[in-house]
C-alpha cells in the first residue's frame, strides 16, 4: 500500500501528464541524439557536395532542397568553422547586432545551427530571443473556431479576439465542408472588432489556397513541414510541392507562414532515431530554403510529445529562436495544451511572454476550451483574464489589451448582425432573431441551441458553387450599411495590391500600417534599447477592468452611506463595572459604511451590543478620532470602560477585545481577517468581551480558516481603507460617545 | 505608383469604385512588379530566398487560379511520371515562366532518384 503522502502527490493534475524515459531509438528525445549527424559542408566549386556527414548521392529531398537553395555560401566556411560556444555568444550578447548572428545562420547547416543552439541555458534563451526576433513590436494570434461552425458565434467572437487585441484570427471547421462560410463569417466580425486583423481558415492545403485565392482569408499558415523525408511524403508533399505553393501565395499576394515542430516525426514512429531538435532544425532550414517568410513551430501538436522528455520544454523554445536567427517571422507555438498542470503550461509559455516573439501565440484559444476545434489551446478565454495580468505584472506587453463589456457587446451584436444580413442578402442562408440573440449574448456554443448546423454547410456550397468572392462580401456589406466595415475589409484587399505584408513579420496596425522587418525592425541592442510600449500601449497594458482607486473605494461606500451613528458629544471616563466600551475608527460611520465582510458597520455593532447584552453588560460606542491603529483604538477605549475591557473596531472589520492594563499592541482575542468575520462571530465576540469583564476567561474565538488567496483578494482594498481612515483621523479631537439610530 | 494586375492605380480601389461596378477580381490581384519590387526588399533585407520566392510568385501572377492548383497537385509525390513534370515545364517556360520550370525540372531529377514519381 503505498503511503497517505504519494497516494495526495499521485492525486495532483501534474501526474496525468505522461512524462516519457528518454529513448534516441524513438526518437523522445530533445537535444543530441546520439544519431544526429555532427555537422559538416563540403562545397565544390559553388556546389554542397556533402552536408552533415552525408555525401550529396545520399541525399534525400530535404536535403537536396538545403543545399541547393537554402545556405549563403558565401558564409558557409566561416560559420561553419566557428565553435559552438562561441556562436552561442555571440547570440546572446547585445552588443553583437541581431544582422551579424543572422549573417552567421545563413551560412550554417541544420546540424551545426541545432548544436550550437543546444548550448543555450533558458535565461540565455529569453535574452536571445529579445534580441533576435524580426520585429520590434510583439504581437499574439487568436483561435476562433465553435463546435457548430455557427457563423453568428464565429463572427461575434471574431470582433471579441480584435477587441481584446489579437492582430490575427485562425479558424478551422470541425467539417471540412464548412470552411467558406467560416472564413467570410470570422473575417466580417474581426473586421467589425478592429481594422487590419488578418484571418485564416486552417484546412487541406488546396482548399485553403482555393479560398485565399478568392480573398475569403487574408493569410496561411497550415503549410506543414516534417523534418524526414519518409513524414514529409506521408504528408502527401515535397520540398518542391511546398515551394511552388509558398509561390502560389505570393502570386495573390497573400501573408503564408509554415508549420512544423518538433516531435511530430517521433509521434508519427519516424524519427529515425534523431532528436527533435535537429529535425526541426532541418525544417527550420527548409522553410527559410523555399522562401517562406515564416514559421509557426515550438511543438504546436506534438508540443506534449515535447514536452514529456528532459528539457523537452526548452526544446521547444530553443525552435523559436532557430526560426528568428534563420531570419524568419516566429510564431512561437503556445498552441495545443501541453500539460493538465497549470503550473506546468504557464512554465512553457512564460519564457516567450518575457522575451518577447512575433506571435507569442500560434492560437491563443479565444474562444473556451470546449469550443475550440484544433482541441484546447495552451492559453484560451478561460485564461485571458489571466493572461492581461500577467501582462501587467511584468509591464510585458504580450499583444492583449483589457476592453469594457459594453464595447464587447456592442461590437459582438454588430459583427452577429452584419453576418446574419450579408447571408440573407447573398442567399446563403435566413439565421433568425432568437440565434442571433443566444449568440450575442453566449460565452460559448453550448449557450446558442437555436443555432442550425445544415447553414454553414449549405452557405459554403453556395459560395463554392456561385463563386462568392471577397468583392462581393464587401459590396454586401456596403449595401446593408456596414460601410465603415465594407471599406475594412476593402483595405485588406488593397493590401494584397500593395503587397508590404509579404516582407517577414508583417501585421497591420489598427491604421493600416505595415509593421515587419522591414518596417519596424528589432533593434534591441541591450538595456535601454529595442520595443518598449508606447505610452498609450502601456496605459492599455496597466488599465485592466478589475483595477481599482481609492476613489473608486469612496464612491462605492457612499453607495452604502447611512448616518445611523451620530455623535452625541465628548466621550468621559465611565463608573460602571459592567461597561464594555466598543471604540471604532474615525471614518467608521462617517466616510466609510462597510467592512471588507461585506457587513455594515453598523451591523458589526449590533451583534458587538446584543452579545454584550446576552452575558449581562452593558455596551458604550466611542469614536477613537486621534489614531489608524487598532491596538490604540482599543487601548484608549480601554481607558474610559468602566470595566478597564473594550472592543476595538475598525471600520474594514477587523476586531479585537483588549484591557486597559495590556500593552498597546498586546491583546485579549483578535479578528485579523476581516474578510471572513461573520454575524455570529462578532456576537460571539461581544459575549467573551462581556466575560472578561465579569473576570472569567472565555474560550478564545479563532479566526476562520483559509486557504484560499484572501490577502490577493482583499490588500488592495486594505490599502485604500487604510488611506480613507488616515484621512479622517485628526489628532487634535478627543473620543466621542456615539448612538447607534435603529434603521428600522 | 502601385498598380494592381488590372493596372488600376491602388488609391482607385475604393468603394465608391466598387459601388461604381468598376472592380472585378483582377483589380484585387498583385502586378508581377510589384512582386519583383518586393523582392528587391527581401533581399536588401538579408533573405535572398524570400526573394527567389517572390519572383517565381511574379510569374505565377499570370495563371489562372485552376492552373495554379493543378501544377500544385502535378508536383505532390508519385502524381506525375518523369515527362509530363518534363513536359509541364516546357510549358512554363515557353510562356516566360522561367523560374517555376527550373524548379519543376530540379524536381523532375530528385523525385527520379527518391522514387517520387509516379
Amino acid at each position: 500500500m503505498t503511503i497517505g503522502r504519494f497516494r495526495f502527490m499521485d492525486a495532483q493534475r501534474v501526474n496525468l501528464d505522461g512524462f516519457a524515459v528518454e529513448d534516441a531509438e524513438l526518437g523522445l528525445i530533445a537535444f543530441d541524439s546520439p544519431h544526429d549527424p555532427a555537422p559538416s559542408l563540403v562545397v565544390h566549386d559553388g556546389r554542397v557536395v556533402e552536408m552533415d556527414g552525408k555525401p550529396e548521392r545520399d541525399f534525400d529531398v530535404l536535403d537536396e532542397f538545403i543545399a541547393r537553395h537554402g545556405l549563403d555560401l558565401a558564409v558557409a566556411e566561416e560559420a561553419m568553422a566557428l565553435d559552438d560556444t562561441e556562436y552561442a555568444r555571440l547570440v546572446v550578447d547585445p552588443g553583437v547586432p541581431r544582422s551579424e548572428v543572422v549573417r552567421l545562420a545563413a551560412g550554417m547547416t541544420p546540424a551545426k545551427l541545432a548544436r550550437a543552439l543546444g548550448v543555450l541555458r533558458p535565461a540565455e534563451l529569453v535574452i536571445a530571443m529579445t534580441k533576435a526576433r524580426a520585429r520590434r513590436t510583439p504581437s499574439n494570434q487568436a483561435h476562433v473556431t465553435n463546435r457548430s461552425d455557427d457563423p453568428l458565434l464565429l463572427a461575434a467572437d471574431a470582433a471579441t479576439a480584435a477587441a481584446f487585441g489579437f492582430r490575427e484570427v485562425e479558424t478551422t471547421v470541425p467539417v471540412l465542408g464548412d470552411a467558406p462560410s467560416n472564413a467570410i463569417a470570422v473575417s466580417i466580425g474581426a473586421a467589425v472588432g478592429s481594422p487590419g486583423v488578418l484571418v485564416q481558415c486552417s484546412v487541406e492545403e488546396a482548399m485553403e489556397l482555393e479560398m485565399g485565392m478568392r480573398g475569403l482569408v487574408s493569410y496561411a499558415e497550415t503549410v506543414s513541414l516534417y523534418g524526414t523525408e519518409q513524414i514529409f511524403v506521408d504528408g502527401d508533399d515535397t520540398p518542391w510541392s511546398k515551394a511552388f505553393l509558398t509561390s502560389a501565395y505570393a502570386s495573390r499576394g497573400i501573408k503564408m507562414r509554415v508549420t512544423s515542430g518538433g516531435g511530430a516525426e517521433a509521434l508519427m514512429g519516424g524519427a529515425e532515431g534523431c532528436s527533435m531538435f535537429y529535425l526541426e532544425a532541418r525544417c527550420v532550414a527548409l522553410a527559410r530554403a523555399i522562401g517562406s517568410q515564416g514559421v509557426q513551430n515550438g511543438g504546436i501538436d506534438s508540443a506534449s510529445v515535447a514536452g514529456s522528455v528532459p528539457r523537452g520544454v526548452r526544446s521547444l523554445m530553443a525552435e523559436n529562436l532557430m526560426v528568428m536567427l534563420r531570419n524568419l517571422e516566429s510564431c512561437t507555438g503556445n498552441d495545443a495544451l501541453m500539460s493538465e498542470s497549470e503550473v506546468r503550461r504557464t512554465s512553457r509559455t512564460h519564457p516567450i511572454f518575457i522575451g518577447g516573439s512575433d506571435f507569442i501565440c500560434s492560437g491563443f484559444g479565444s474562444i473556451q476550451r470546449y469550443d475550440n476545434m484544433f482541441g484546447p489551446s495552451q492559453w484560451n478565454a478561460e485564461d485571458i483574464d489571466d493572461f492581461l495580468a500577467m501582462q501587467r505584472d511584468w509591464g510585458v506587453d504580450g499583444g492583449l489589451r483589457t476592453a469594457a463589456e459594453p464595447e464587447v457587446a456592442r461590437l459582438r451584436r454588430r459583427a452577429a448582425e452584419a453576418v446574419r444580413d450579408v447571408y440573407a442578402h447573398l442567399g446563403l442562408g435566413d439565421l433568425d432573431d432568437v440565434w442571433l440573440e443566444q449568440a450575442v449574448d453566449a460565452a460559448g456554443s453550448k449557450d446558442v441551441p437555436a443555432a442550425d448546423l445544415m447553414t454553414p454547410l449549405s452557405a459554403s456550397r453556395i459560395i463554392r458553387d456561385s463563386g462568392i468572392t471577397m468583392l462581393d462580401v464587401v459590396s454586401a456589406l456596403d449595401e446593408l450599411g456596414y460601410a465603415v466595415e465594407a471599406e475594412r475589409l476593402l483595405a485588406m484587399l488593397r493590401a494584397r495590391v500593395e503587397g508590404d505584408y509579404l516582407q517577414t513579420s508583417a501585421i497591420f496596425t489598427e491604421d493600416m500600417r505595415v509593421l515587419s522587418l522591414v518596417t519596424d525592425p528589432n533593434d534591441y541592442a541591450g538595456p535601454g534599447t529595442g520595443y518598449s510600449p508606447t505610452p498609450e500601449r502601456q496605459h492599455e497594458i496597466d488599465a485592466i477592468r478589475q483595477q481599482r482607486s481609492v476613489g473608486d473605494l469612496r464612491s462605492e461606500q457612499a453607495g452604502a452611506r447611512d448616518d445611523s451613528l451620530r455623535s452625541t458629544g465628548p466621550a468621559g471616563a465611565g463608573h460602571d463595572p459592567r461597561e464594555v466600551v466598543i471604540g471604532v475608527s474615525a471614518a467608521a460611520g462617517r466616510a466609510l459604511w462597510t467592512s471588507l465582510s461585506g457587513l455594515a458597520v453598523t451591523e458589526i455593532l449590533e451583534e458587538l451590543l446584543a452579545g454584550l447584552e446576552e452575558e449581562g453588560a452593558v455596551g458604550r460606542v466611542v469614536r477613537v478620532n486621534d489614531t489608524v491603529d487598532l491596538g490604540w483604538i482599543g487601548l484608549t477605549a480601554a481607558r474610559l470602560s468602566g470595566s478597564g475591557i473594550a472592543i476595538g473596531l475598525q471600520a474594514k472589520g477587523t476586531a479585537l477585545i483588549t484591557r486597559r492594563d495590556l500593552p498597546p499592541l498586546a491583546n485579549l482575542e483578535l479578528y485579523s481577517v476581516a474578510p471572513t468575520v461573520t454575524r455570529e462571530l462578532y456576537r460571539q465576540l461581544g459575549v467573551n468581551a462581556a466575560r472578561h469583564a465579569k473576570g472569567s476567561t472565555p474560550e478564545p474565538t479563532r479566526n476562520p480558516y483559509s486557504d484560499e488567496a484572501i490577502e490577493a483578494r482583499y490588500h488592495t482594498k486594505v490599502v485604500s481603507l487604510v488611506a480613507i481612515e488616515r484621512s479622517c483621523v485628526d489628532s487634535t479631537l478627543a473620543p466621542e460617545d456615539l448612538e447607534l439610530v435603529s434603521r428600522s | 505608383m502601385t498598380r494592381s494586375r488590372s493596372g488600376t492605380p491602388v488609391e482607385s480601389l475604393t468603394l465608391d469604385a466598387l459601388r461604381r461596378g468598376e472592380l472585378g477580381a483582377d483589380d484585387v490581384r498583385i502586378h508581377p512588379e510589384t512582386l519583383e519590387h518586393q523582392a528587391q526588399v527581401a533581399e536588401a533585407h538579408a533573405n535572398p530566398q524570400l526573394a527567389a520566392n517572390l519572383r517565381r510568385a511574379a510569374e505565377l501572377t499570370g495563371l489562372a487560379d485552376d492552373e495554379v492548383l493543378s501544377i500544385y497537385d502535378a508536383l505532390r509525390p508519385r502524381r506525375s511520371s518523369y515527362d509530363e513534370l518534363m513536359a509541364l515545364a516546357l510549358s512554363l517556360e515557353s510562356r516566360g515562366l522561367a523560374l517555376n520550370a527550373a524548379l519543376i525540372r530540379e524536381a523532375a531529377e530528385v523525385y527520379a532518384r527518391r522514387g517520387m514519381l509516379r
